[in-house]
């Protein structure tokens, strides 16, 4: 629970604001990047796949609902809310039920230490690196409970391929990450942040600061694909092979929290390469001469600003990859993971740590 | 070591040591799993059923089960006038009405042994090779979908509906046109079709390229389908493959050049054949290469009959059409290269009726999909997705 003196203290002032016995300050400072998350992940970021595949396929898109269709997706969440609530009848209740809950847990747990800005964070764990991409692993087992709770084939095929991809994955994507841990030198996310924040904007982050870095950001970028079941790594999901994979039987409400999780685990992803790699909440414009560009673009809400910025980047990356690549076979996906991606980030692990060493 | 016996399926082994000590081996009981992949599923391009026995992701066996849009055409042909035929046949291929009416129609002509007016030729070869275009677009857009990639899907029905325009100003129809009638075609071809049809032309073949350039030579893709379902050229000439199928499996075979009809021998274009060097000859890849091909030679056809079409006019198509089709006894085999293949029809009339004793039409996608067994042995589920797509099914067809 260490960050700089000077940070904490806008957050230390929020935090002390209560009233009475309410913690109102605590509150808020942990709300603020859920309640975002929500707006974001319900609304723009299913709106804004919507968009950029339309404009990416000559059409428009949603244009109906609201200003260039603006409402749309919440004239969907009103459609699901209203379906009925079908669980069907040879599945197992208890598993097919507590499915979606796992998925969205997991997928939203992990914001907690995500941090915002100098003072937006929720916990600033010293192992926050760890939890991060060890509690990602829940997922796994919503979609194995959603999965073979259905009693569908089709959900059973994906799920056992949706838990053999994620959990091959992580291993390149944690070895990645820890390049990342090593050159900073901490497992606390706000700490990996302020080491890479400087007078410099962008110089100072970890992929232009070390020679060796783009391997393990481009392999961790390769893996979070492949962990969030996008394009061209959705086999869990595709739906030309397995109908739906492992969310098949769901409809209404159920189909809404698995949606949402997954455009969760996106930004999720895309917040942990930006901090791991392009320096969270810093901002890149650099001071040049007596122009302080990087002094006027920090603070608190700048901070939430380019963190946003940078996740959405990503995201957007993440869309166009899909809307332009196949999809990989099962054993495909396989052979990258095990003979390429996991040789690969071990030698960026190594030369990691010799760079560390030397400097 | 001597082997004693087996017993269940091989899962048990007894075996004799050197040593004289027997050993029982017992292998992890797997169950092998019934998969229905359809009537209703994304990738069957239709209603097309295929019973799976899956061991994991291994496909052992796919049975496909047909009959789900059996309409009885060939029941019905045998009830109605010949004329009245021709909007049948649109509702069997429909993703290419244009090819199908013209099989029908020239085999009732070559039953009748009527001349044809040059330029309802040419009207009739720039119509079916625009259908042509607009079923390889359609063939590659939905192989795209089935491996996973969207994009290509709208691109290539955003072009595809420059064709459905242009057939709709000619023929008044998007998709069932009933367009080519025996003896001629429905309406003559309006004033400035030529230059509309050159402007598409034009328009095309740049997004040919570009479709090209995001699809098949996509790195992914091609991992997906090279060297995946091959069929060796002897096997599938005995399986009776046609078109795009046999052609590539490295077989040159193309009805307008082999059996030559309309205006054909007068134009020059090739029949592209896979060389081996970018893919498999008679994998999945190969297939589709063949669609990407040939539309170009499509083009090149089109360009060339704009040139050579005559111009008369106050030219009435339906001048020659015979008023009451009455054909003298006796039976007849016509076929014409569809975007699928062969299709042929099989005519008999009794030399007394206005109505076909008997219509049978030998089914392009029929004949490809009975090799489906064979192609889907041993392969994963994912490739089995993929070899469904190359075979390109149009259903209305298959059951007809």
């Amino acid at each position: 629970m260490s960050s700089s003196p000077s940070l904490n203290t806008w957050s230390d002032a929020l935090s002390g604001l209560s009233i009475g016995w309410f913690p109102l300050g605590l509150v808020i400072i942990a709300a603020i990047p859920l309640v975002f998350i929500a707006l974001y992940a319900l609304t723009y970021g299913v709106y804004g796949e919507r968009k950029i595949s339309a404009f990416m396929q000559d059409r428009l898109g949603p244009m109906e609902v609201g200003f260039w269709g603006l409402l749309q997706t919440l004239a969907d969440i009103l459609k699901l809310l209203q379906k009925e609530d079908i669980v069907p009848k040879m599945a197992d209740k208890f598993l097919f039920v507590i499915g979606p809950g796992i998925l969205f847990v997991g997928s939203f747990l992990a914001f907690a230490v995500l941090p915002f800005g100098p003072a937006f964070i929720g916990a600033d764990l010293n192992v926050g690196l760890f939890y991060a991409v060890g509690i990602v692993a829940l997922e796994v087992v919503g979609i194995l409970a959603a999965g073979w709770g259905s009693n569908n084939k089709w959900a059973l095929y994906g799920a056992v391929r949706s838990v053999a991809q994620i959990v091959s994955y992580e291993i390149p994507a944690s070895i990645a990450l820890l390049c990342a841990a090593m050159l900073a030198g901490t497992l606390s996310m706000q700490q990996i942040t302020m080491m890479q924040a400087g007078p410099g904007g962008f110089m100072h982050w970890f992929l232009f600061t070390n020679p060796i870095a783009w391997l393990p950001f481009l392999i961790y970028f390769i893996s979070s694909l492949a962990e969030t079941n996008r394009a061209p790594f959705d086999i869990p999901e595709a739906e030309s092979e397995l109908v739906a994979g492992y969310f098949t039987e769901y409809s209404g409400m159920k189909f809404a929290v698995i949606f949402l999780a997954e455009y969760g685990s996106m930004f999720m992803v895309s917040a942990i390469i930006s901090i791991a790699f392009l320096g969270g909440w810093t901002s890149p414009l650099p001071n040049i001469g007596g122009l302080e560009l990087n002094a006027m673009t920090s603070g608190p809400v700048w901070g939430a600003f380019w963190i946003i910025m940078k996740g959405f980047f990503f995201i957007f990356v993440q869309m166009w990859l899909r809307w332009t690549l196949p999809r990989l076979r099962v054993d495909q996906l396989m052979y990258l993971c095990w003979k390429v991606l996991t040789p690969f980030s071990l030698i960026a692990f190594v030369l990691t740590a010799v760079w560390v060493i030397n400097h | 070591m001597q082997e004693l016996g087996k017993a269940e399926s091989n899962s048990i082994r007894i075996t004799r040591q050197d040593d004289q000590r027997v050993t029982i081996e017992k292998d992890l009981d797997t169950e092998h799993m019934v998969l229905s992949m359809g009537p209703q599923h994304p990738s069957t391009h239709g209603v097309l059923r295929l019973e799976c026995i899956t061991d994991g992701e291994v496909i052992v066996e796919a049975e496909p089960y047909l009959g789900y849009l059996h309409r009885c055409f060939e029941k019905h042909c045998e009830k109605i006038d010949y004329p009245a035929i021709v909007p049948y046949t649109d509702r069997m291929d429909y993703l290419a009405g244009m090819n199908s009416e013209l099989a029908y129609c020239i085999t009732v002509e070559k039953l009748l042994d009527i001349e044809i007016p040059r330029r309802v030729e040419f009207i009739r070869v720039i119509t079916s090779e625009l259908n042509r275009i607009a079923s390889h677009l359609v063939a590659i857009g939905t192989y795209a979908i089935d491996l996973g990639a969207f994009t290509p899907f709208l691109f290539c029905f955003r072009d595809r509906e420059h064709i459905m325009n242009l057939l709709e100003w000619i023929s008044g129809a998007r998709m069932l046109y009933n367009y080519i009638w025996i003896g001629g075609v429905a309406y003559d071809a309006p004033a400035d079709f030529k230059k509309r049809v050159a402007e598409f032309v034009t328009y095309f073949r740049p997004k040919a390229v570009e479709l090209y350039k995001l699809l098949t030579e996509n790195e992914i893709f091609v991992k997906r389908t090279k060297g995946i379902g091959i069929m060796p050229a002897d096997v599938a000439i005995n399986f009776a493959w046609s078109g795009p199928m046999l052609r590539g499996s490295g077989v040159k075979w193309d009805l307008r050049r082999n059996d030559p009809y309309s205006v054909y021998p007068e134009l020059d274009f090739d029949v592209p054949v896979p060389d081996g060097k970018f893919s498999d000859v008679g994998d999945c890849l190969s297939r589709h290469l063949v669609r990407a091909l040939e539309m170009e030679e499509s083009l090149k056809i089109i360009e060339q009959c704009l040139d050579k079409m005559p111009e008369q006019q106050g030219f009435d198509p339906r001048a020659v059409i015979p008023k009451k089709i009455r054909p003298k006894a006796g039976e007849v085999y016509g076929r014409a290269e569809n975007p699928r293949g062969e299709l042929g029809y099989y005519i008999v009339s009794d030399g007394k009726s206005t109505k076909p004793v008997r219509c049978k039409a030998r089914s392009s996608c029929f004949v490809n999909l009975a090799a489906m067994k064979d192609l889907s042995k041993g392969q994963l589920l994912p490739d089995l997705v993929a070899i469904i797509g190359s075979i390109d099914i149009v259903l209305g067809e298959v059951d007809r």
